[in-house]
């Protein structure tokens, strides 16, 4: 195949047809323009959205620190590092309680619950999605932090040793806790219905293959679902947490967050997060401050990048067993 | 290890759909029996009875018995699992799990019964197993590789090895070399030929050489029409249903007069 297209042209006269052109259909043009084009789109509106970032952003990055001392919050690193630590560690337990619930919710639906069931519980958690997260942040600081108090106290007084649970706990509910339980039921029903898409994909024909071996529900599962849906569970976990690290309002409404490092989930003085800062720090910005504003999103851009990154690594280093070749 | 199977009349139903109707017959242990029959006349249903994997389907269920030397399969209380690591299976489409290196596949099923096997005992049945399916000297290199690295006949011979390696008391094989080349075929219906002195197999098949090359006693399903359940028509040695047939229908289909 290869030597008849790549065989230099021999000059064997007129018996040789001229090559003929494939015929061009005008639905195809226009299919592939469009496709081609919305692709392009794309990378157009990341690189307009990356471009403002570091413009905008350059002034606040380059100035002296006497400078953002006196006009604006402060040194740029040392200011901005406790809200990137807050976004991640809140987004980090948010992950923690929502990954598991969602891959259990995604078997169930797909493995356990008899079909009717099953359609009821997709149109729930679909519904959940549809929620505005100012909805969550009022159920979050109205009913979840007075509710979830008495239990943080619990936690802080017989597993205070844990430093998790140690400190102070807080009188009002509003800990790092509440925001990362808020944020993980926001980010639940996308996880859980791109693994429940993942998790039908399983071919039959493999899981009948653990069936056959005497594999129990679970085994099977094990077995087959799991390994066969992990590049997926793994991209759906990720659109997760690209949701919880960029959540604004929820968190802006749940947390009183201060500009602190502090581990502990259950104390009144908490990490802010970035996207949160900046929405409350915002209306009152101007000049250099505005630019640090948005330097921090710049940082909070780049942290989603980064484990993006981190998590194609991990896909690919398992992509030959992946099931797909 | 190889045990005699006898079938009393199975109804075999996918929900309110009758797919096989009364059918009785004894399956001989260190023989191969096979299936053969026209599209649609429960060949695979028939079989996937045989280990209980036909109740995986919603809704599917059957009526009658099935005695694995002598023990009912369906009494009350067998545990379908149980059943189906005694009764081994190889589909028709070679399906090795694509997430597990080939070594790992030989013993998936040894995975589950056994959680603690060691290093070495697990290579021993991974070797046995692989010469067991005429497979270890094609891959004996590349253990770690994944499943769906092999070409098709290894990966269906990669499916036997993973059967025999539960040592299973009957293998059955459903349409096993349908998606094979002729070479490798034959290279199956030979491990068939070595299997059968240790389990018993039952293998449906629609290439009517291939019953009469490999098997000991042919049976014979066939289906009056659309929507009507299989029936099992008739069972006997093998020379005898390819050479003077109690029945018409059975001479019309393996002289290729059917229908
Ligand atoms: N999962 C299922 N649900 C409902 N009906 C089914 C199912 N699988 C098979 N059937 C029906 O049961 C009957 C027997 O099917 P079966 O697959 O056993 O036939 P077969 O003899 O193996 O055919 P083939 O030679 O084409 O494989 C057919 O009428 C088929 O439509
Ligand atoms: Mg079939």
């Amino acid at each position: 195949m290869t030597d008849t297209t790549t065989a230099p042209p021999v000059a064997t006269g007129p018996t040789v047809p001229p090559p003929q052109r494939p015929k061009r259909r005008l639905g195809d043009v226009i299919f592939s323009r469009l496709s081609s084009g919305s692709g392009f789109l794309i990378l157009i509106i990341l690189a307009a959205v990356a471009a403002f970032l570091l413009v905008q952003a350059f002034p606040a990055l380059v100035s002296s620190p006497e400078v953002l001392k006196t006009k604006g919050y402060g040194e740029f690193w040392s200011w901005v590092l406790p809200f990137a630590f807050g976004t991640v560690w809140s987004s980090l337990w948010a992950l923690i309680l929502a990954v598991p619930v969602s891959i259990g919710i995604a078997l169930f639906i797909t493995h356990y619950a008899p079909r009717r069931l099953a359609r009821t519980l997709g149109y729930i958690i679909d519904l959940l999605a549809a929620v505005p997260s100012v909805v969550f942040g009022l159920w979050g600081t109205m009913t979840l932090a007075p509710a979830t108090q008495p239990v943080y106290q619990w936690l802080n007084t017989y597993l205070g040793f844990i430093p998790l649970f140690g400190g102070e706990a807080s009188g009002t509910g509003r800990t790092l806790l509440t925001a990362a339980i808020v944020l993980a039921v926001m980010i639940l029903p996308i996880i859980t219905s791109l693994c429940r898409e993942v998790f039908l994909q399983t071919p039959r024909l493999h899981e009948e293959a653990a069936l056959a071996l005497g594999a129990t529900r679970w085994e099977t599962i094990k077995l087959a679902v799991l390994p066969y849906g992990r590049a997926g569970t793994v991209a759906a976990v990720m659109l997760g947490l690209g949701r919880a690290l960029g959540e604004t309002m929820a968190v802006a409404m749940v947390l009183s967050g201060n500009q602190v490092i502090n581990f502990r989930l259950l104390t009144s003085d908490n990490p802010n997060t970035v996207a949160a800062m900046i929405a409350q720090n915002f209306p009152e910005a101007s000049g250099i401050r505005i630019n640090e504003l948005i330097a921090a999103g710049l940082v909070l851009f780049v942290i989603t990048l980064i484990i993006n990154s981190i998590a194609r690594l991990i896909i690919s280093r398992y992509s030959e067993f992946s099931g797909a070749n | 290890m190889s045990k005699r199977i006898e079938v009393k009349d199975l109804n075999v139903y996918y929900g309110k759909f009758k797919a096989v109707e009364d059918a009785t017959m004894v399956i001989e242990p260190r023989a191969v029996t096979a299936f053969i029959g026209p599209s649609g006349c429960g060949k695979s249903t028939f079989l996937r009875t045989l280990n209980r994997m036909h109740e995986v389907i919603p809704g599917a269920y059957v009526e009658g018995k099935v005695l694995l030397d002598g023990a009912d399969l369906y009494g009350a209380d067998v545990d379908p699992v149980l059943v189906r690591r005694q009764v081994g299976m190889v589909f028709q489409r070679p399906n090795p799990f694509p997430t597990m290196s080939i070594g790992d596949n030989v013993i998936a099923g040894m995975r589950l019964n056994n959680k603690r096997l060691g290093k070495a005992e697990a290579d021993a049945i991974i070797e046995s197993s692989l010469r067991g399916a005429n497979l270890w000297e094609e891959v004996k290199n590349r253990l770690d590789k994944p499943g769906s690295s092999l070409s098709g006949g290894q990966q269906q011979r990669l499916c036997i090895a993973r059967a025999i390696a539960m040592q299973p008391d009957v293998l059955l094989m459903d349409e096993p070399c349908s998606a094979l080349d002729p070479i490798s075929t034959l290279a199956i219906e030979d491990l068939i030929q070595q299997l059968k002195e240790s389990y018993t197999i039952v293998i449906v098949t629609h290439n009517m050489q291939q019953a009469a090359r490999v098997s000991d006693t042919t049976a014979f399903f066939n289906i009056a029409g659309t929507g009507s359940p299989g029936r099992l028509i008739e069972v006997g040695p093998t020379e005898k249903i390819f050479s003077t047939p109690d029945d018409q229908a059975t001479e019309d289909y393996i002289t290729g007069r059917f229908g």
